[in-house]
């Protein structure tokens, strides 16, 4: 197998309503992720796009949409979909276009624009449901947070309290993210958080990640290619994929299982043992606030349960010492959720902690290897990527 | 060498114009107890599953949520590829050549009959900003290309006619096909004008169907099955997704696909092929397509045609399974059709239809209008 390295990445601005085009957005995010990697487009022998459900830009076969704009034309051109898990997964889908042989390098773009589905996206997450059982029914993607929100939480006996923290330490975090969406960051206390607009109990506003226009970019090169690069080089230590079955009713909310078998198959390629020791910064997907918490549990970085505990005692935390920072970036909750995109922003943010290039978010402990994950589809699927130095 | 990938099971269902007694669940569910059947193994043996879905042919967001619980994939490494079969395979191929997977899955099929008015569809994929407020039938564009592509080349509506006949009868030897016919040169040129020189009987009609395949590296190929199918060579290509600016004469994204494919699979001359599995969702695209893979010269598909080199005894049989036009076009899954032919010919599992001696065969690829990509697999039995 072919080492896969990370040269360089590209992340436009969040925004809702964005007044560029799908394409436009890919675009400049490939652009970035180019000159940062000090590369031209010609020098790319592949492209992969990802990016979530079609009906959000309202375009058929959007990945064909969306090709020229992240640099495919007259190229091998692929777009892999895992729903949400997708914007990690467009680095997985890199990887093994390198790891395999076949290519030299692969620039993977990561878009969404969401806010073109009017009045509100959430109306095509109807459309996720199952035609004949659940899509009559009008239910959304709150919907069934809330329900796996309450089972997570009377499980364990978490206070609405605790995971609200999530929610604090992600704003707060998202400040000094130069990407981040206009008034999404911020500073809230607890008490703001819980007292926000109930959307379906016991979800609130503010522990929900926002609508967003977004694109991400990165560029991935087999080691005889990065060596050039000298001794600097960001690798892809392990990938891990799972995805469980579409009867979410017949699962038990309180565990995501498919993350785990997802971070099992990537701590094994990446030869962890013990990753509560190994990983030393994470950005796992937070699109709900207690999804942070969940996603936590299933990476094996905090027992059953225990994830809330520690987020009490500041171990998730940027500047936390012994602990292992989580979502430092200011994930979904603090900088903006354009689906695909905000999945490789996750990627990216792992990306420039090792390299020392964060800026004011640089976390405090010395890091090596990082994780990045995504979640998505009904609940139901987990993508997982270890980089390391 | 590095080792290589070969196919060592096939499962398909019969393909009809509508299919009102299963779902698509069902469907999959059987083309996959068949191919698992095909190589001997269990579905818990597989390390990664490949699906093809496209969400708005679906009529559901997001619907690889709906592909593990059929295909016995719960709780494994599965995803998506939003584009045609051969892509998908590459996908396999290149999870397989890290050396991390033994084993693949590759699932595609086709629910059209579902879609109640595809052209509402397919003008979803226009660029929704210059193009689609224009508000015109996307099966224009296949008439507008055509025409240039005849003009350019100088063959005729003859030849496109003869494609319709040689596919509709090839098909008559094809148990899943679902549009097999013996008709004439006449029936096709007073067909209905859709946009000319376009007219009805080019178009290939809708079916429903599904295909699953499964994928080895060869070392473990060897041990499952006694004929296993290799995959010599892949490449796919994106040209434009901008109608304004694409070759409406060469089907670029085949030209180009093919040359990786060739490259890989160390052929110097495309005629070192036995036979080939073509798109053909319009009946121009058969003869393009032979074009762009270097088949025939420029502007010569049309009188080898004429002169019998592509028909079920010729020198490279084209489509003897019936193509999309006799078989019915399965949108993406289209060229797992073409794939599965292909492994039946290698496999001399044919039947009827046989082709003597037949040691390589290629599949090419395009996802129909309005895009401009495609993919090339060539594939053999050689040891």
């Amino acid at each position: 197998m072919q080492k896969v390295a990370v040269l360089g990445a590209g992340l436009t601005k969040f925004s809702r309503r964005a007044k560029e085009t799908g394409k436009e957005l890919a675009f400049y995010a490939a652009k970035m992720a180019l000159e940062e990697a000090g590369l031209e487009i010609d020098d790319i022998d592949a492209v992969v796009c990802v990016s979530a459900p079609d009906a959000f830009d309202g375009v058929h076969m959007k990945g064909e949409y969306l090709s020229d704009g992240c640099g495919a034309s007259k190229k091998p051109f692929m777009r892999s979909y895992v729903g949400g898990g997708s914007g990690v997964f467009g680095i997985i889908n890199g990887w093994y276009h390198i790891a395999s042989g076949h290519f030299n390098t692969c620039l993977v773009v990561a878009e969404e624009k969401m806010s073109s589905s009017m009045p509100h996206p959430q109306g095509i997450f109807n459309a996720i449901y199952d035609q004949f059982l659940e899509r009559p029914l009008g239910v959304n993607l709150l919907w069934i947070f809330s329900l796996e929100m309450q089972r997570y939480m009377s499980v364990h006996k978490i206070p609405l309290e605790t995971i609200a923290l999530v929610a604090v330490k992600n704003k707060k975090n998202g400040l000094d993210h130069p990407c981040a969406q206009e008034g999404i960051p911020g500073n809230y206390t607890v008490e703001e958080i819980v007292n926000s607009e109930i959307m379906c109990w016991p979800v609130t506003r503010l522990m929900v990640s926002p609508v967003t226009d977004g694109a991400a970019a990165i560029v991935l090169a087999s080691y005889d290619f990065a060596k050039k690069f000298g001794k600097d080089v960001i690798w892809i230590e392990g990938v891990g994929w799972c995805l469980d079955t579409s009867y979410w009713t017949n699962r038990d909310l309180y565990y995501p299982r498919y993350v785990e078998y997802a971070a099992r198959m990537a701590y094994e390629m990446a030869g962890i043992k013990d990753p509560k020791k190994e990983i030393h910064v994470v950005e796992p997907y937070d699109p709900f606030a207690y999804k942070e918490l969940h996603h936590l549990e299933g990476l094996l970085l905090a027992e059953k349960g225990e994830a809330p505990k520690l987020l009490e005692k500041g171990f998730w935390d940027r500047d936390t010492e012994n602990g292992i920072p989580s979502s430092p970036s200011g994930g979904l909750l603090g900088v903006g959720n354009p689906i695909a995109a905000a999945g490789l922003m996750k990627v990216i943010e792992i990306y420039w902690q090792l390299k020392g290039k964060a800026g004011k978010r640089q976390v405090k402990r010395e890091v090596k290897r990082g994780l990045a994950q995504a979640w998505g589809d009904l609940m139901q699927v987990g993508t997982v990527v270890i980089l390391g130095k | 060498m590095k080792e290589r990938v070969a196919i060592i099971g096939i499962g398909y269902t019969q393909l009809k114009p509508i299919s009102p007694e299963v779902s698509f669940r069902e469907m999959i569910y059987e083309a996959a107890v068949k191919a698992y059947n095909d190589a001997g193994i269990e579905p818990k043996d597989v390390d990664t599953f490949v699906a093809i879905s496209e969400d708005y042919y679906e009529g559901t967001a997001i619907f690889d949520e709906y592909v593990p619980d059929q295909i016995g994939a719960v709780l494994k490494p599965v995803h998506t590829i939003t584009q045609d079969a051969i892509t998908a395979l590459a996908a396999c191929v290149m999870q397989i050549k890290t050396g991390i997977f033994k084993i693949a899955v590759l699932e595609g099929h086709s629910k059209a009959s579902n879609i109640v008015y595809p052209s509402h569809i397919d003008a979803f994929a226009l660029d929704p900003i210059l193009v689609r407020p224009l508000g015109f039938n996307p099966i224009f564009l296949a008439g507008l290309e055509m025409q240039r592509f005849l003009i350019e080349t100088g063959n005729t509506e003859y030849h496109t006619s003869l494609v319709v006949l040689k596919n509709k009868r090839n098909a008559l030897k094809n148990p899943i096909a679902a549009y097999p016919g013996e008709i004439s040169i006449d029936d096709v040129l007073s067909s209905n004008p859709v946009s000319l020189p376009l007219k009805e009987l080019d178009i290939s009609k809708k079916a429903d169907g599904a295909f699953v395949i499964v994928l080895a590296k060869e070392s473990i190929a060897k041990k499952l099955v006694d004929k296993p199918v290799y995959i010599e060579g892949i490449g796919w290509l994106q040209e434009t997704p901008n109608i304004e600016r694409r070759d409406f004469v060469n089907a670029i994204y085949l030209q180009g696909a093919a040359n990786m494919a060739y490259r890989e699979a160390g052929i110097k001359n495309p005629l070192e092929i036995d036979f080939a599995e073509i798109d053909d969702t319009f009946s121009y695209k058969e003869l393009q397509h032979i074009e762009a893979l270097g088949i025939a010269r420029f502007g010569e598909s049309g009188i080898m045609l004429e002169e019998g080199y592509f028909d079920f005894d010729g020198a490279i049989p084209i489509n003897v399974s019936g193509g999309s036009l006799g078989c019915g076009n399965l949108h993406d899954a289209n060229s797992l059709r073409g794939i599965v032919e292909a492994v039946l010919q290698l496999r001399n599992e044919a039947g009827e239809r046989q082709i003597e001696n037949a040691e390589i065969g290629l599949v090419a690829s395009w996802r129909g209008i309005p895009t401009a990509s495609g993919g090339v697999v060539i594939l053999s039995n050689r040891e």
